[in-house]
């Protein structure tokens, strides 16, 4: 494979064919958690996928020199630095946000989709494919959260971004909003239809069943004998 | 050298903390002037929004410059003298931080168990509020600081009262941790709509503000003081009332409200 299709590959496989969040189920707390109005989605999905790249792209470039004793917690405090450093910079400069978002973006050191990305691709390659590989990754995560968030957001408050798209009944509107909606259950239930949409739409994405359920009539004729 | 040697591994821990720390610490001594100012608009804003006088399309320093802050000794029912602001080493008001001085013990009063109905154990002895003039000069709005414990946080905040210092025209909480859409609705627009035209004191002088649990019976008798609870938010209810009844109380501003009411100031 050559140098740029590579780069591709890693780029833009982790958006549909190989999703951090739908298919290996990784972020799956902070996609609850922030989704609720599109403009913290947003904040969010730049900062994990800014942290993810960058982190990635140390990370490979220390790659040879890390023993593997405690390359884990060499990971960590690179990731951690990263995010404190995003922190700080949104606590200067978009403070509302920040505070909307809250402990979350210091959750992005705990995110797994960080440390699974390091652990499983930056320690075996090289810098610039690493970062891209990051990069991609925290595209595949923020297509689903910006998904997310369009939905909840839209259908939880009929506004989208803070500008009012369906206009409520309580300001003079049709529209009844769906509380729900703006519960972190909800983003399960989300979850839950684009998995089952990704994988109608992909076939080789269903796993193998674990066990196979055995009809009654069958067990009692067994027992039977 | 094998990179799992124990020197290696000593050495590269050692090297990538030491540039890990440079760069945090780097990154926080630069942005810090540039938070410090958005936490301050942060607050006034808070005031603002408390006052029910913020208005989104103008500058926040053009807004509060029509406020002015004053030190009020809350024992001695009056605002603080020059003579007691020396005398704590306060030179600029505008500087003073009321939550550093309640856990200063040269400035701070430790609140008996029987006064302390917020919880908050101690309270600083000057309070910093904020006075809105109208053009006449005569005081119009009063913005008052207050703070209690809620079910897991203490939730600080300000209310503000008309001229006639009983009629609320706001309450807003600018810090808290209770639960996001359970004791969190303490910032919910809809709940704090109905605070406005509230009034504080009843006949007898008493604080008879508060929460009721459900909602309330707007005939009764009472409406007029009394504020819904916040459904599935018993503690966090409580914690509010606690906290209205006590800054607004004797061991709190009512005396000094008191006082202003008689001289007009």
């Amino acid at each position: 494979m050559s140098e740029t299709t590579e780069t591709k590959e890693v780029l833009l496989s982790p958006i549909f064919d190989n999703n951090p969040v739908i298919l290996q189920i990784l972020g799956i707390c902070s996609a609850l958690a922030v989704t609720s109005n599109l403009k913290t989605t947003l904040t969010m999905c730049i900062a994990l996928t800014l942290v993810t790249g960058l982190s990635s792209f140390f990370i490979s470039t220390i790659r040879n020199q890390i023993p593997s004793s405690i390359r884990i917690i060499v990971q960590m405090t690179i990731i951690a630095s990263l995010v404190i450093v995003v922190d700080q910079v949104l606590k200067a400069y978009a403070y509302s946000i920040s505070k909307d978002l809250s402990v979350f973006v210091g959750l992005i050191i705990t995110n797994c989709i960080v440390m699974g990305r390091a652990e499983a691709y930056a320690m075996k390659n090289p810098p610039i494919n690493s970062f891209f590989d990051g990069i991609g990754n925290g595209l595949g995560y923020s297509a689903i959260l910006l998904g997310l968030g369009v939905l909840r957001e839209l259908f939880g408050s009929g506004k989208l971004m803070g500008f009012e798209i369906l206009p409520l009944v309580n300001d003079g509107g049709w529209y009844v909003p769906n509380g729900l909606m703006l519960l972190p259950p909800s983003a399960f239930f989300l979850i839950g239809l684009f998995i089952w949409g990704l994988r109608a739409w992909k076939k080789d994405q269903v796993e193998e069943a674990d066990f196979k359920i055995v009809h009654n009539a069958e067990l009692s004729a067994d027992d039977a004998h | 050298m094998s990179n799992d040697s124990t020197s290696k591994t000593l050495t590269v821990a050692f090297l990538l903390c030491l540039v890990c720390s440079v760069v945090v610490a780097t990154s926080a001594v630069v942005l810090r002037p540039a938070q410090l100012e958005n936490k301050a608009a942060d607050m006034k804003k808070n005031i603002l929004a408390a006052a029910n006088i913020w208005d989104e399309k103008k500058s926040i320093d053009e807004q509060f410059s029509n406020i002015e802050a004053r030190l009020v000794n809350v024992a001695a029912a009056r605002y603080a003298t020059d003579a007691e602001l020396s005398e704590n080493n306060i030179n600029d008001i505008a500087r003073y931080d009321q939550r550093k001085a309640a856990k200063d013990t040269a400035q701070n009063v430790v609140l008996s168990k029987a006064d302390d109905i917020a919880s908050i154990r101690r309270r600083a002895k000057f309070s910093k509020i904020y006075v809105v003039r109208s053009s006449g000069g005569e005081l119009d709005k009063i913005i008052l600081p207050v703070s209690g414990y809620g079910l897991w946080s203490t939730l600080y905040g300000f209310i503000a009262l008309e001229a006639d210092l009983n009629t609320v025209i706001g309450l807003g909480f600018y810090e808290h941790g209770e639960t996001p859409g359970l004791g969190g609705e303490v910032d919910n627009p809809n709940w704090k709509s109905i605070w406005p035209g509230k009034k504080v004191y009843d006949s007898s002088g008493l604080v008879a503000l508060g929460l009721v649990k459900g909602s309330v019976d707007r005939s009764g008798p009472n409406a007029v003081h009394e504020v819904d609870g916040l459904s599935g938010a018993s503690i966090t209810s409580r914690g509010v009332t606690n906290l209205v009844k006590f800054w607004l109380g004797g061991d709190g501003y009512g005396p000094f409200l008191k006082n202003l009411q008689q001289e007009g100031v």
